[in-house]
């Protein structure tokens, strides 16, 4: 056991932190959080800088014109951008961190060259169209029909809570291409398809989240033609393909974010002690507990990422454990903020508030807390199957 | 960075785990629960095989380990329910003559609590006066004692290793039991109300590991107390939740897990409780 990094793992911080320091300055102002397209903006201008310095899709494959960096490597990436106040992935989020792997991983060598290089150069944001109004946490049970007509897949149907749709360019659309059957069950006859935001008959309705903001939507697809090309994985094979993007999706997609808390911990105990709610030992205490937490959730991103390292595999249910935990942590995190804050917590313009509505999410985006626990107690545990 | 326990440290493990299960396995521990006191053989062979010796240098006639070889053996102390002042011991080996060997029992007063106080060789503090208290653990003879305490960072984080085990091996017996149950026509762990209560015995235990490793490895007083923190959580609510896996059977006095959730309760109070790491936490901000 050791938590020393290597001369080599050092040397790379080194120049990472120098290039941070002297290219952060060159980013365009931070955009109003609720405003997407200017996020958009903001988030892709970031991608192409880490782009023509070297450090765009870091821990992809080279042979999908990534860097080829080890997991330690990309937790340095993460633990530095984080604490140089870099960037968050943002708008990039679904096409760097779950549909490039997949493609990486699954695509033909057309696809990779067709779609990998504009994700590495903030030039096409992605999005992730796989809920649907009656298929969330029971995701096999999705609807959306594709029929074969030629060389297209006509696509009926709809999906929902599609971040960023509004703004992205291509969606990873999971579509059914066999009905569900006695000779079917839920989870086969499901297609991975690479959807053209832009084509005639998709339609997308921003919903107004409980924090103000549109960051997710609704999209109707009405006789979307959507070419045979573009399915990734073989058709009815979606699920197995999609099980490749979730565990990436949970392995890696929250590390960065503890290194955020740990900050955000910090700058509240400042505001404790300027205060004085400091001097309330119950409140003091909640924080010493948050510190606990967060300071543990980084150990154990490094104990996962030591391990995915030795075995060399795509990140394993490990995640699972990491997200139920950090999830939770995090809401309380800014539920302690709003003990701290007192009356000034209702403000939508102070620090805090925001992020206190959007922590909201976290217990359901992305696997909710209860289908997390059945994975551990299924996966991890061995627990018997059942309902 | 290479996190995960060197293959060395894998074998010391699973050693402490044969010789426990060799010397100490359920009959042994329940004959200590019906005839409670220190089986002087068994302190003896735990310091025939290096358990109090570990960090002692080689050339004062120690194993020459650290911290995170401590912490893995204590894990397994702590799952095995283990008895005895094994941290007292294990940090009185070089200083008090017989410990190191496993010779002598040794104890210490630990703020207001002593325990083992009439079993020991030695005791270290001021134990005058120190009233014998009917201990809720079986397994831990207590005093009440008016000293005061200076949590040493060592003792913090071997007690949360021990609790660390303690609470692994209570998430073992809940999915044990969740398998095998019957109610209903089907196994209790098919229901998702007792398969979330052991993902999250599970999860509590995982963060918990984390943190007691990284303290050993860091050895930064403030991640030791962060360590203690969450492992008395995990152990603690890690028993409870076993107990209510395990129904009106968990509430009885034949199965072990009233005797991890007591033990863990003690440990809890000791070296330092968890308002005490708070604060230490807390001080860091
Ligand atoms: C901010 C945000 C962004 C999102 N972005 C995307 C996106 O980009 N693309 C996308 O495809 N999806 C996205 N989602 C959707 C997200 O994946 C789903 O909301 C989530 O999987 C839950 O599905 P649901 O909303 O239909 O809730 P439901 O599945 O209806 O669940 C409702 C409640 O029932 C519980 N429940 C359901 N089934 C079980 C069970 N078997 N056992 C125990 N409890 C159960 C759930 O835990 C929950 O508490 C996003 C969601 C949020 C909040």
């Amino acid at each position: 056991m050791d938590l020393t990094y290597t001369e080599e793992e050092e040397a790379f911080r080194a120049r990472l932190r120098q290039w941070l320091a002297a290219s952060l300055p060159e980013l365009p102002p931070r955009p109003d959080p609720l405003d997407w397209p200017a996020r958009r903006a903001y988030d892709t201008a970031w991608q192409r800088m880490l782009y023509d310095a070297g450090y765009a899709g870091l821990h992809w494959p080279e042979a999908a014109g990534g860097r080829g960096a080890t997991p330690t490597q990309h937790l340095i990436y993460l633990e530095e951008t984080e604490k140089a106040g870099a960037p968050y992935v943002g708008a990039n989020f679904v096409g760097l961190l779950h549909a490039g792997p997949t493609i990486a991983a699954e695509g033909t060598p057309e696809q990779r060259a067709r779609w990998l290089p504009p994700v590495l150069r903030g030039e096409e944001i992605w999005c992730q169209g796989f809920s649907e109004p009656d298929a969330g946490s029971d995701l096999a049970a999705l609807r959306t029909r594709a029929v074969r007509d030629g060389d297209d897949y006509v696509v009926t149907g709809s999906k929902i809570w599609t971040s960023h749709a509004e703004v992205a360019d291509w969606c990873e659309l999971l579509v059914r291409t066999e009905p569900i059957s006695e000779a079917v069950p839920k989870h086969r006859g499901i297609t991975w398809l690479a959807l053209p935001m832009d084509a005639p008959g998709v339609t997308v309705r921003p919903l107004r989240t409980l924090a103000g903001s549109t960051e997710f939507a609704e999209v109707f697809l009405d006789e979307v033609r959507v070419p045979a090309a573009n399915r990734v994985g073989a058709e009815n094979d979606g699920w197995r393909v999609t099980m490749v993007t979730l565990s990436f999706e949970r392995g890696t997609a929250f590390v960065g974010e503890v290194v955020a808390c740990r900050r955000t911990l910090a700058e509240l105990a400042a505001v404790a002690k300027e205060t004085g709610r400091w001097d309330d030992g119950a409140v003091r205490r909640q924080l010493g507990w948050l510190n606990a937490e967060f300071t543990a959730l980084w150990r154990l991103t490094q104990w996962n990422v030591s391990e995915s390292e030795r075995t060399g595999g795509v990140p394993g249910t490990g995640g699972s454990v990491f997200k139920l935990r950090y999830s939770h942590a995090r809401q309380e995190l800014y539920d302690t903020a709003a003990r701290v804050l007192g009356p000034d917590s209702l403000d939508l313009d102070r620090d805090w508030t925001l992020d206190k509505l959007s922590s909201l999410s976290y217990t359901i985006a992305a696997g909710t807390s209860q289908i997390q626990r059945n994975i551990v107690a299924e996966r991890i545990l061995g627990l018997p199957k059942g309902r | 960075m290479d996190f995960q326990p060197t293959k060395d440290q894998q074998a010391l493990r699973a050693g402490m785990r044969d010789l426990l299960a060799a010397r100490f396995d359920r009959q042994a521990l329940r004959a200590a629960v019906e005839r409670p006191g220190l089986d002087r053989a068994l302190w003896q062979a735990l310091g025939d095989a290096g358990f109090f010796a570990l960090r002692l240098p080689e050339s004062a006639g120690g194993v020459g380990l650290g911290l995170p070889e401590a912490v893995l053996v204590f894990e397994e102390a702590g799952r095995a329910l283990l008895t005895g002042p094994l941290v007292a011991t294990h940090l009185a080996a070089g200083s008090v003559a017989g410990a190191a060997s496993g010779e002598s029992v040794v104890t210490r007063v630990d703020g207001p609590l002593v325990a083992w106080l009439e079993e020991a060789d030695h005791v270290q503090g001021d134990a005058s006066g120190a009233r014998a208290m009917r201990s809720v653990d079986p397994l831990t003879p207590l005093h009440r004692s008016r000293g005061t305490r200076t949590p040493e960072p060592e003792a913090v984080l071997l007690a949360a290793a021990e609790q660390l085990g303690s609470a692994g091996r209570c998430t073992e017996l809940a999915v044990q039991h969740a398998k095998q149950r019957e109610q209903f026509g089907r196994p209790i762990g098919a229901f998702q109300a007792v398969k979330h209560l052991c993902a999250d015995m599970l999860v509590r235990t995982e963060v918990a590991r984390a943190a007691v490793y990284a303290a050993a490895v860091t050895e930064d007083p403030y991640e030791i107390a962060g360590a203690k923190l969450l492992a008395d959580q995990a152990a603690v609510r890690g028993a409870r939740d076993c107990l209510q896996a395990h129904g009106g059977m968990g509430f009885t006095w034949e199965a072990d897990v009233h005797l991890h959730l007591k033990r863990a309760w003690v440990r809890a109070e000791q070296w330092q409780t968890a308002d005490e790491a708070a604060e230490v936490l807390a001080s860091a901000l």
